[in-house]
């Protein structure tokens, strides 16, 4: 039988609010447990919500960024359970009413294959405490720093139709929150999660039934823990059994997933209004403001990079993968004074040395304006493309700005002609029958021959000589 | 000296008669002497309030101190306080050490009232007899063996016995308002949204709402002053202006028109408290006031949706007592159910237990629409049959409660019948309106409230319009046998 996979995600994103969502605890990641926990967080008897404004403002941010229905009348509601880090026994989110409704966005299967994912709506909740179960000698400790941090749960159409798909999807609600300076992205601490619902059918059937996959806490969990569903799935349905309704739990140690509880397990979370919580009205000047302070988003910013900068399509989209690299590009471009240089560096040199450092952007020993400052001593012909890779390594190395080095290292291009030719004068006389056999060839085979002399001159000149020069130079001299 | 009003007393210690301390130790005496009998008090503070005493004496001293410095007072034990045990009446909070001020406790030191201690009250307010108490059942200092009403019974008890000079209640379905009319004082539940929520242990949060209880209604106004007020910590509290309450307590009610809604009377109501009310009646007609035959058609719906809406609020309000951060844990937990069910299991009363149930019920998946939302429809209906009496009247009067103070153990076994004696003002929550109780001709010796509702944010046309009447009657003077 022919199989179709139909997938669904919820997105939690963390928003980057300074305080929680409903009280002044600051939402820092990686205190002392309980440190950034007030008596709101605790949920000691007799407290109160106050919602901070800021994640709504974000909310909505991200409404209009996908072009969304914006609810001008939310409503905040209590999702009722006990968990030991669930302090209050209710976490507050929305139901029926949430902030943000249907909208979309678009991802890119192949080069040029668009793909629209629907997106059911976001709302805004919580987050819960952490239950932390080693160290405690039986017992589980609870940890609610996190209490309270404000999320969007970003609930996508069940649109997606392979675990490619999923992937693309999410990388793009990544992206767009990143760009909108709402969430950090950062999915090791988990300020960007996913879950998964899963299901497969008979190509053109009725809706098979779904598992929901936790705990995929990478791009490349989701890809798998998908895959490796999809596959459990069907197995089980060739061999004439059923899928049940589950949480199914990723593990990737063991690469498979797990069932966690069933439908009949799973809450009845009598959501209902929190009667503490005033319903959200938005006035449209809010909207409006929000719209009109809009941040450039990544389809744009990918085709101004096109237009202005004069990158391929492929080179407009690696840089605009992420803000950060963006803005990295793009300052280092400005103080180099040539884009396509800078883009070339970027995508190559200081991307190669990110990866084989292990390390992020934000992590990189050289900024953008040292690197474009690097740059623009090729382009001022300071130094040579080739010099500059021995420049940049010593400037990752923490050894100083580029002219600093260019100095103490003495990799100034000699640009001097005389200075030059006495080199060159040197290589012909030192190389007599290279010279003849050069002379004898013919124009075809000249310039590879041309290679030697050039290597020469630039192995005696360290490696300073301006190329360009060099070259004329011995043009001139052999022909 | 404990029979005097808050005027007459923050005069006393200005003029130097005597001083907060020797006012504060003359309380505690009576608090030591009778709260055995009456078992008001949950928590006495003696030592802090003689501190605090000595503290109000020097800042009169100083001049310019608030009214209420140095006046004793005493709050509902469900009012967190710093450093004070705050129980709630529950043995699950036996143990519980508030580590902050609720706002109306904080507003009160503020304003210099010295805390002699915190009142017994129906376990996590729920109750019309505060039999429902973890510390043992209130007794009415009217008649031994007869409930103060509940929740806030202990408040209303240590007022009418002379225990403090006035005390904060809280008034969810009339807890406020039925405890002062067993116990012969005045009662305010504020409008909702006039007195933060903030540290007021939640039992139905669209319904609480904290208010003064007092020996008359100037007092009751110079507690609600101290009161009111927008918090930026409590969502739902407004951001309205807090009148001057004893500016206007004095003015004309001539021409007042007083709906005296026709389902108020007769049907389950005694008829001598009819009769009392008539009396009461009577009195305003004389003040030049006018009588105006209203309806409240869903009056009896009043009850039902009360007891689907507050439940479900609070099976959701209560669930942070697990016995995980603070509160009663059970000994030697197997597991984390075993931890949870034995620790609420043994935490809670019988009565609270029976509303969480009720709630978690109402709130389930296939029932939500059936019980939930359409209570908060007939809610609507409720506060539209306030919206349209009000384009009539001024204010609205009734009784308080159908009966006088029952005996302890009468009803306990017949939640329903309890729940009937808040009939008259279960409405007035469901609303949001502010209501107050005041005392009028006593039946057989138990005393009897006179009900006012006012329209939103009429405290003090309600202050105003008790006070006129406490002018030109005696009735909110006595004094039960033995307290005086």
């Amino acid at each position: 039988m022919q199989w179709e996979t139909v997938i669904g995600l919820e997105i939690h994103a963390q928003l980057a609010t300074k305080s929680k969502i409903f009280s002044g605890a600051a939402t820092a990641f990686g205190s002392e447990p309980n440190t950034q926990a007030c008596n709101v967080d605790l949920g000691m008897p007799g407290v109160l919500p106050v919602l901070n404004k800021a994640a709504v403002r974000m909310a909505v941010t991200f409404g209009v960024a996908i072009d969304a229905e914006i609810g001008q009348r939310s409503v905040f509601a209590r999702k009722n359970y006990f968990y030991p880090d669930l302090p209050k026994g209710y976490q507050i989110s929305q139901f029926e009413l949430p902030i943000v409704g249907k909208g979309e966005v678009e991802i890119e299967l192949d080069r040029g294959v668009h793909k629209p994912v629907g997106v059911t709506r976001a709302h805004l909740e919580e987050d819960a405490g952490k239950s932390l179960h080693e160290d405690f000698h039986g017992m589980t400790g609870v940890d609610l720093n996190r209490a309270g941090t404000p999320l969007l749960e970003i609930v996508s159409e069940p649109d997606m139709r392979s675990a490619k798909e999923a992937v693309a999807y999410a990388k793009k609600i990544h992206q767009i929150v990143q760009y909108l300076g709402i969430c950090d992205g950062n999915m090791q601490e988990g300020s960007f999660r996913c879950d998964a619902n899963v299901s497969v059918r008979p190509v053109g059937g009725p809706l098979g039934t779904r598992a929901e996959l936790k705990n995929l806490n990478s791009f490349r969990f989701l890809e798998r823990a998908i895959n490796i569903e999809v596959e459990r799935q069907i197995d089980l349905l060739e061999a004439g059994g059923k899928v049940v309704q589950e949480t199914r739990l990723y593990d990737a140690d063991n690469d498979e997933t797990r069932s966690m509880r069933s439908k009949e397990e799973a809450n009845d979370y009598r959501y209902f209004p929190d009667p503490d919580l005033l319903p959200v009205e938005l006035d449209e000047g809010l909207i409006e403001s929000i719209r009109t302070s809009m941040p450039e988003l990544p389809d744009a910013k990918r085709a101004r990079f096109s237009a202005d900068y004069g990158l391929s399509e492929y080179d407009a989209e690696v840089l605009t993968s992420s803000k950060s690299l963006a803005d990295y590009y793009e300052q280092a471009a400005k103080v180099a004074g040539d884009a396509k240089m800078a883009a070339n560096w970027v995508m190559g040199e200081f991307s190669g040395a990110l990866n084989k450092a292990g390390l992020t952007l934000e992590q990189s020993p050289v900024d953008a304006d040292a690197l474009g400052g690097m740059l623009l001593r090729i382009v001022d012909k300071t130094i040579s493309g080739k010099i500059a890779k021995q420049v940049f390594e010593s400037m990752w190395a923490g050894e100083g700005g580029a002219d600093q080095i260019i100095e103490a290292k003495g990799l100034k291009q000699i640009t001097d002609v005389g200075a030059i030719e006495a080199v060159v004068d040197g290589v012909l006389q030192a190389n007599p029958g290279q010279v003849e056999n050069y002379r004898n060839a013919d124009e075809k085979k000249r310039p590879k021959m041309l290679g030697f002399f050039v290597g020469q001159v630039m192995k005696q000149s360290k490696g300073k000589a301006n190329p360009q020069q060099v070259n004329e130079l011995l043009l001139k001299k052999l022909d | 000296m404990h029979n005097k009003t808050i005027s007459e007393l923050a005069q006393g210690l200005r003029a130097g008669d005597f001083s907060s301390v020797e006012l504060t130790q003359t309380y505690l005496d009576r608090v030591a002497r009778f709260n055995p009998q009456l078992n008001s008090y949950i928590t006495i503070c003696e030592a802090t309030a003689l501190q605090a005493a000595a503290l109000a004496d020097q800042q009169i001293s100083d001049g310019d101190a608030p009214l209420l410095t140095g006046i004793p007072i005493a709050h509902k034990d469900i009012f967190c306080t710093d450093g004070v045990k705050t129980s709630c009446g529950s043995k699950m909070l036996d143990n519980f050490i508030a580590p902050y001020d609720a706002h109306v406790v904080s507003l009160f030191k503020q304003a210099g009232a010295v805390m002699l201690g915190k009142t017994n009250m129906d376990e996590f307010a729920m109750g019309s007899s505060n039999e429902n108490s973890f510390y043992g059942p209130v007794h009415n200092p009217w008649k031994s063996g007869a409930v103060p009403g509940g929740s806030s019974g202990g408040s209303a008890a240590a007022v009418a016995a002379g225990l403090c000079v006035a005390a904060t209640g809280t008034d969810t379905g009339g807890s406020i308002r039925q405890p002062a009319a067993f116990c012969g004082i005045t009662g305010l539940k504020p409008t909702y949204g006039r007195v933060s929520r903030y540290g007021m242990i939640a039992f139905a949060s669209s319904l609480d709402q904290g208010g003064p209880m007092a020996r008359t209604a100037e007092d009751a106004a110079a507690m609600l002053q101290v009161m009111a007020g927008f918090d930026t910590r409590d969502s739902t509290s407004a951001e309205q202006p807090v009148p001057d309450y004893t500016a206007g307590l004095n003015d004309d009610i001539a021409g007042l028109r007083i709906g005296v809604p026709r389902e108020y009377l007769g049907g389950g109501l005694d008829p001598a408290i009819e009769a009392s009310i008539q009396l009461a009646l009577a009195e305003y007609k004389r003040l030049g006031a006018e009588l105006v035959e209203i309806s409240l058609p869903n009056t009896e719906l009043g009850v039902p949706t009360y007891y689907v809406v507050a439940p479900a609020e609070c099976s959701s309000n209560l669930s942070r007592f697990d016995g995980v951060r603070f509160g009663h844990r059970c000994s030697e937990p197997k597991d984390l159910e075993d931890l949870y069910k034995r620790s609420r299991g043994e935490g809670f009363g019988a009565e609270v237990k029976r509303r969480i149930m009720v709630g978690t019920y109402a709130l389930s998946a296939g029932y939500y629409d059936a019980y939930y939302l359409k209570a908060q429809k007939i809610r609507h209906l409720i506060s539209d049959d306030f919206r349209d009496a009000f384009k009539q009247v001024d204010v609205i009067m009734g009784p308080t409660a159908p009966s006088t103070a029952f005996g302890i153990g009468e009803k306990a076994d017949d939640p329903v019948t309890m729940y009937l004696s808040d009939i008259y003002t279960i409405a007035v929550n469901l609303a949001g309106l502010p209501g107050m109780s005041i005392p009028v001709q006593p039946v057989d010796g138990m005393p009897v409230g006179l009900q006012l509702i006012g329209n939103y944010f009429e405290e003090a046309k309600l202050l105003n319009v008790a006070h006129r009447l406490q002018q030109v009657t005696d009735w909110h003077s006595a004094t039960p046998a033995g307290f005086e």
